[in-house]
């Protein structure tokens, strides 16, 4: 009876914490469509109007390709970086290994302000003032972690004796790589890359310290939006930016599967 | 030729130790160094600027923090990372075991609720919510729909509406860690405790809670770390009524020009994550080795 009491209230739990994490989502949804520029829910009619309006929005483009550089470009640089990293650590005779592995992914326990008022001093003692290269930099130390948390657990599940055995059945050290570790890496890498991606792309907490008047990254203008003038074209844009996480996270889970993103080995 | 003399098989790969070790410390190098570059320097600089005065080494930044005014705005960041680290443990942890206990299409479809919050902008998020909590926003509707409320309440720019949108953004870092664990617990410990006598609510306490621990001191540690040091959150959720160390640290440096006093401010934040992370680091410890 207690039991059963507990797995209920269990189950209502889940339910609570699913519709009250889909709320916030439903609702821009649903203010993206709205026909009048204050936000009426329950709506009366619908409107596509405020989707074409996104890209009038003062200084839209640059900011979204800006974000894109940054977050392709330090994804890219870390996924390099932090696998050749977790490759020394997992397998290599490295002194200091462990270490190593505190430190690369110590950077996630850091509240990103203090990361980022951390590097503008740092960039302005040194005299580093070309903004673009600024985030790129920052952003590296953003996703570095990610990367090297993911491929560190994802190369110690994996069996290097594998790659011993395709040499001895004839492939040359460059094809058994390609043929062994790298398909049995693809879902670790690509979960670190994803993880990464959207580290950089939605980060504000670092860059709004590095950015300056005329380079800003899209989180950054879209807070500017928001306290500036906010209205249903916000909505447009963030339901736009769903949208494309929906589709993210759909072929990740196709490729590699949530619950085992999730972390459970099941 | 005998046997004996056979060629020893070629060795397939075992380049020397010595040349293995410096291919190792090669392909950690490029990672090292933006750590110690770009991580480990900035912030030896930023404990550096916090102490520098005109005059040597000084505390007088960490002493205006110290006056009731900004020990009121550390006591704001504590109490938004406390409540919201309740209130997630509260809702998270019983939806773990339900989450756990799902199969199939449930599954995937309660994943997917966790997965895409945590995916979307925390930005879109804090905007859904002041259009939610607006005084003609739908809360309101329902509230008075249902009866509850006569009047439109006031809820934005309020504690409640601080609350309410950090724990919706941050409830999935306590629902995952807890979930990973939940979902690894071997069912027939619980079993074996109703066999040897144990009630439900013994058996619970005695067996389920302690084996879920590092699940529950992972998410708190995660949430808390997270939501004391949450920018955009108050930002857009009270705004000025509610100061943090956060909020007060980009003004000193975006408004106020007080690079001094915003490095002392992000120390203090900093030491505050870093108690919370070494304290869970701890315990999950000592929870193990028992």
């Amino acid at each position: 009876m207690t039991a059963r009491l507990a797995i209920g209230f269990a189950w209502l739990a889940a339910l609570a914490a699913v519709l009250f994490l889909a709320v916030p989502l439903l609702t821009v949804v649903a203010a993206s469509v709205s026909p009048t520029p204050v936000f009426d829910l329950p709506l009366e009619g619908a409107s596509l109007r405020w989707y074409a309006r996104i890209g009038r929005l003062d200084g839209f483009w640059p900011a979204l390709s800006l974000s894109l550089q940054i977050a392709l470009l330090s994804t890219a640089i870390a996924l390099v970086i932090g696998t050749l990293a977790a490759i020394a650590i997992v397998r290599g005779r490295l002194p200091g290994a462990e270490t190593l592995a505190t430190a690369l992914v110590s950077p996630l326990m850091m509240p990103g302000l203090v990361l980022g008022i951390a590097l503008l001093q740092y960039f302005r003692a040194v005299g580093f003032t070309a903004t673009w290269s600024a985030l790129l930099l920052a952003h590296l130390v953003v996703t570095l972690p990610y990367v090297a948390r993911t491929m560190i657990a994802g190369l110690a599940l994996f069996d290097f004796t594998l790659v011993e055995a395709a040499r001895t059945l004839g492939c040359t050290y460059a094809g058994a790589i390609l043929r062994v570790m790298v398909p049995a890496l693809a879902p670790s890498f690509l979960t670190a890359g994803l993880f990464s991606f959207l580290a950089s792309f939605d980060n504000y907490p670092v860059s709004i310290f590095l950015t300056d008047v005329r380079t800003k990254t899209l989180p950054i203008k879209m807070l500017q939006y928001i306290e500036e003038a906010p209205d249903p074209t916000l909505a447009a844009l963030s339901t736009l930016i769903l949208a494309a996480t929906v589709i993210l996270l759909v072929a990740s889970d196709r490729l590699i599967g949530l619950h085992r993103m999730a972390g459970t080995s099941e | 030729m005998t046997a004996t003399e056979l060629p020893a098989p070629s060795p397939v790969v075992s380049p020397a130790p010595d040349r293995e070790r410096w291919l190792a410390i090669g392909f950690a190098g490029p990672a090292t160094l933006v750590l110690v570059v770009l991580f480990a320097l900035p912030l030896a600089l930023l404990f550096t600027a916090s102490v520098a005065g005109p005059a040597g080494l000084t505390l007088s930044e960490y002493e205006k923090l110290a006056t009731p005014h900004y020990l009121g705005v550390i006591w704001n960041s504590l109490r938004l990372a406390l409540l919201t680290t309740g209130i997630a443990f509260l809702i998270g942890y019983p939806a773990s075991f339900a989450l756990a206990r799902a199969r199939g299409v449930l599954r995937s479809v309660m994943l997917a609720a966790l997965f895409l919050p945590l995916a979307a902008s925390v930005i879109v998020k804090a905007f859904a919510w002041t259009i939610l909590l607006r005084s003609d926003g739908l809360v309101n509707t329902v509230l008075i729909a249902l009866g509850i409320v006569d009047e439109p309440i006031r809820m934005i720019f309020t504690e409640t509406a601080l609350i309410v949108g950090a724990v919706n953004i941050f409830l999935p870092f306590m629902i995952l860690p807890i979930y990973a664990v939940v979902a690894q617990l071997d069912h027939r410990l619980v079993e074996a405790a109703a066999t040897l006598g144990a009630s439900p609510v013994v058996a619970f306490v005695r067996v389920v809670m302690p084996l879920t621990l590092p699940g529950i001191i992972a998410g708190v540690a995660l949430v808390f770390s997270l939501s004391v040091s949450a920018y955009v959150v108050p930002t857009l959720l009270i705004g000025e009524r509610y100061p943090t160390l956060s909020t007060t640290i980009a003004k000193a440096f975006l408004l106020a020009r007080q690079p001094g006093f915003g490095a002392a401010a992000g120390v203090v934040l900093l030491a505050i994550t870093l108690t919370a992370v070494a304290l869970s680091a701890r315990l999950g410890r000592s929870g193990g080795s028992r």
